[in-house]
């Protein structure tokens, strides 16, 4: 472990490309950017109008800059400004369209903006640059009414067809009680069913073709192999994908509008649910989003213990992924070894937060408490059982034949098309580009660790498990430095923001106590600011995009999961394979619906 | 003369004794994989978990007869009893011990192939009959499996069949006595064990009802006693292909010391035993996959198989 160094690491997100693409954007629109806004992310936000930002969008994907290209469509949202006080500078806008771009080879970003207003909410779609502006555009119509002119099937994605308003506008309640009670009588039982009936048109798929009919099967949303409530429509010819059209939503529950109510401090417990196998991982993201936008430095012990908690969930979520992984092709035996380990893991978590798969234990300016007496012995002990374990789990998965012979050639992408369909983390890794945030962005104190991202090289479902399986290495190289490397020092920030705050003083000067009283019972109040803060999740690149109002909750709060990204590509990477074959493809991609849906 | 072939004393121990094994094998299984997969399996019901039988089977007998409306009334009931019905037919060409068995018939090898090639009919019946798109995948897939399958089964058995000169299950074990037909026919054993795991469609091959692909394949719209008619048919299966691997060529009921009936159920558990491991331990291929590994490798072994046997044979005279 090297000596940590005193540049913020975020300082290199304003790298050449970012300057360049700027520059280029300037040369081009000149006084046609609205507004180049700064945000404390220092990502480049710029402002475009409507009519405008079809062109840029253009410029942006197909030209380089610095060398370099913006590959990859992060992140598409939308903002309701209406009730939104502070926004000093930024052109007048009810509904504010976010284009987040990133460039994977100059490692920086890209934020394209365009004010709307609520008589005239439309503007052009981008899925003709990007095809994963597919979905995000149709959540955006889903959630704020916007719609996107040229959109192939512009439907809702998230909430029922039958759903009246859209949900993350601000007048929509954010609580049933707020509504009126819920009824069901026979006319709305009619309507209700008439929407559940399966027409194939309008999924966009044909009947039949011209020498046979296809027969479509409903796989969902409650079926052994969809991991959670997930559905598709495949349809069929004999046993061979014609197509296959993912259904989302039944898992929804309007994470992103929960986070408009709570307080800042009291959405982290909500975050461990998003990748519900991610744990206090999910907390991450959020808490330093938090931190940034309220200033707080956190101490260097508690970015050690946040680093060593989040890998040890990634070993627990990838466990689950190797087991059902294997379960899924039909192999019965390893996920029970594997949640044999994954309990051992648990426990130790449970020994240090007290809960077991949802801990919500990362606060904003710390942890919620200290390591707790003897917790290097537990975490040693796990150092010495694993490496043994998943040796054991090479030779009885990934080197039997018949699993290889399932998996291998099948469901394969390219690294191009991976950035076209948004895809992040070990799927991407598996296409053979190097490229792990934990590296390239390190966060929470990664650069002072050492450990190496695993690639493969034929993007098929085989690697992608395959490299899943060394990040388990990895992440065991990474705790076993956090144990020999554990720094001392408080577990708190000192800073007044950090919520609970620190009640040592509380007694003795009346600052911190009513400093104290507020936080706790008001929770704590973060300046204005946008800040968007992406992490290495377990599953691909989770990202927070928070908008702060100068208030005790946020005033949007954008969760960009890498699940979501994935699904939306299985159609392009499952036509042609079989039923069994189909099963492979979703068992390797990794994915937990709650992370889809939010 | 109580204990001859064919007495009714006989018929009625042998079908009791199949049909209470071929239930406990459902316990016998679950607390076998609980072993190997590292967790206890039923162990609450009665001493070790025994009476969980006595439990699903009361369960089972007491659930609603459900026949969904959009299904085929007449051929929906008669799946589940053809497989019952074809599997016990083979048992009765099966000799257990000297005495002990229903019909000592000469055809007794083509008998067992038939009753396996009817049984092909149970399962496609029970996916068509269902008017499910699970139970059709399933009912297909079934079909061009076993009846694949049957084709390297049959002539994976002609080996031994040449070998003990005859096609009577009895008079093949009383040629074992020399030695087991496992020798000279290694291969025709291997690939009579990879056919029966195919028709019995168990893990490795339980395609046609791979619950992570088509839910539960052709018996999705089953429940109740039905249901229960395919569940222990399955293990009814078991026993069956464990009974004949240790007739045509682990030497029968032949053993030294121990009783002649020993002998077959000790062999007999072995093979089931295996039969259970094999599931926890081995992936599922592909359908395709499947299919070809038969056809272009297995049918060939067999046929090769086949031909130096008869060979070996003409040179041996």
């Amino acid at each position: 472990m090297r000596v940590p160094s005193a540049v913020s690491v975020t300082e290199n997100l304003n790298a050449p490309v970012g300057v360049a693409v700027v520059e280029y954007l300037r040369a081009v629109f000149g006084d046609n950017i609205l507004h180049e806004q700064v945000t404390c992310d220092r990502i480049p936000t710029l402002w475009f109008a409507r009519e405008d930002i079809q062109h840029a969008l253009t410029l942006v994907r197909e030209q380089s800059f610095a060398g370099k290209r913006f590959e990859m469509l992060l992140d598409l949202t939308a903002i309701d400004e209406r009730v939104r006080v502070n926004r000093t500078g930024q052109p007048a806008s009810e509904f504010t369209v976010v284009y987040h771009l990133m460039s994977f080879s100059g490692n920086s970003d890209l934020r394209l903006k365009v004010p709307l207003f609520d008589d005239d909410l439309h503007l052009p779609t981008a899925t003709v640059l990007w095809p994963n502006a597919n979905w995000y555009e149709r959540e955006v119509w889903d959630m704020f009414g916007i719609r996107f002119d040229g959109h192939p099937n512009l439907y809702r994605l998230v909430l029922p067809p039958t759903w009246e308003g859209h949900a993350l506008r601000k007048e929509h309640p954010a609580r049933a009680t707020e509504m009126d009670p819920f009824t069901l009588d026979d006319a709305q039982t009619d309507i209700q069913q008439e929407a559940l009936k399966f027409k194939p048109e309008e999924w966009g798929m044909k009947r039949a073709s011209e020498d046979s009919e296809f027969m479509f099967l409903n796989l969902g949303p409650n079926h052994p192999s969809v991991h959670g409530a997930f559905r598709i429509a495949v349809q069929l010819d004999g046993e061979i994908l014609v197509d296959a059209v993912p259904d989302i939503g039944y898992h929804h529950r309007g994470a992103e509008k929960m986070g408009e109510r709570q307080s800042w401090h009291t959405f982290i417990p909500y975050t461990d649910r998003i990748d519900y196998l991610g744990g206090v991982m999910n907390n991450l993201p959020y808490v330093m989003a938090v931190e940034k936008m309220a200033g707080i430095e956190v101490p260097e012990r508690v970015k050690v213990i946040r680093v060593m908690l989040s890998e040890m969930f990634r070993i627990c979520s990838h466990l689950l992924f190797y087991g059902t992984f294997a379960q899924d092709v039909g192999q019965l035996s390893p996920i029970f070894y594997m949640f044999v380990e994954r309990e051992r893991i648990f426990n130790i978590i449970e020994s240090i937060c007290g809960a077991r798969m949802h801990p919500g234990w990362f606060r904003i300016g710390g942890v919620a408490q200290d390591l707790p007496q003897g917790w290097e012995r537990r975490v040693r002990e796990l150092l010495d059982f694993m490496p043994a374990r998943l040796d054991e789990y090479d030779s009885m998965v990934l080197n039997n034949g018949i699993l290889k012979r399932r998996t291998q050639g099948v469901g394969v992408y390219t690294t191009q098309e991976a950035f076209d369909w948004g895809v992040t983390g070990a799927g991407l890794r598996a296409t053979g580009y190097e490229w792990d945030m934990r590296k390239q962005r390190p966060y929470s104190g990664y650069e002072n660790f050492e450990f190496d991202v695993p690639i493969a090289v034929n993007g098929d479902c085989y690697d992608r498990c395959a490299v899943r399986v060394e990040e388990m290495r990895q992440s065991l190289r990474i705790i076993k430095q956090c144990v020999d490397n554990m720094p001392t020092g408080d577990y708190k920030s000192s800073h007044p923001l950090t919520t609970p705050p620190r009640k040592e003083k509380t007694m003795q000067d009346i600052e911190t106590l009513i400093n104290h009283f507020l936080s706790v019972s008001w929770g704590p109040v973060i300046p204005p600011n946008e800040v968007s803060m992406s992490i290495e999740a377990t599953k691909g690149i989770n990202s927070y995009y928070l908008i702060s109002d100068g208030n005790t909750t946020s005033y949007r709060t954008r969760i960009r999961t890498p699940s979501f990204a994935h699904l939306q590509m299985i159609p392009a990477i499952s036509r042609g394979f079989m039923v069994s074959d189909l099963i492979a493809i979703i068992a390797s991609i990794d994915f937990v619906m709650a992370d889809v849906d939010r | 003369m109580q204990w001859e072939v064919g007495s009714a004393l006989n018929i009625a121990s042998i079908l009791a004794v199949v049909i209470v094994i071929a239930a406990m094998l459902i316990w016998v299984e679950r607390r076998l994989l609980g072993f190997w997969q590292d967790r206890l399996g039923p162990n609450r019901v009665g001493p070790f978990g025994l009476l969980q039988v006595v439990a699903d089977m009361i369960k089972i007998f007491t659930k609603e007869d459900w026949i969904p409306p959009f299904a085929d009334r007449f051929s929906f009931v008669l799946a589940p009893t053809i497989i019952m019905i074809v599997i016990l037919f083979s048992f009765s060409v099966v000799p257990f011990a000297p005495g002990v068995g229903i019909v000592d018939s000469n055809i007794g090898v083509l008998f067992v192939l038939a009753m396996a090639s009817l049984g092909a009919y149970s399962v496609m019946l029970g996916g068509l009959s269902s008017d499910n798109k699970y139970a059709l995948l399933g009912s297909l897939r079934a079909a061009a499996q076993m009846v694949s399958y049957e084709v390297f089964m049959g002539i994976s058995l002609l080996g031994v069949v040449a070998l003990a000169g005859s096609f009577n299950l009895r008079e093949i074990v009383v040629a074992q006595e020399g030695g087991w037909f496992v020798v000279p026919q290694f291969i025709g054993f291997i690939i009579f064990l990879i056919a029966g795991i195919a028709e019995s469609h168990r893990l490795p091959f339980d395609i046609p009802e791979a619950e992570q692909e088509i839910c539960a394949g052709y018996h999705t719209e089953y429940s109740g006693m039905k249901f229960g008619m395919f569940f222990v048919g399955e293990y009814l299966g078991l026993v069956l292909i464990s009974s004949l691997i240790t007739v045509l060529f682990f030497g029968g009921w032949q053993g030294p010391l121990l009783p002649p009936l020993v002998w077959f159920f000790i062999k007999a558990s072995c093979f089931i035993a295996f039969f259970i491991l094999l599931r926890a331990a081995i992936p599922r291929p592909r359908y395709d996959q499947l299919m070809s590994y038969g056809w272009l490798f297995l049918l060939p072994l067999s046929l090769i198989n086949l031909l130096i046997t008869g060979a070996v044979i003409l040179l041996a005279n």
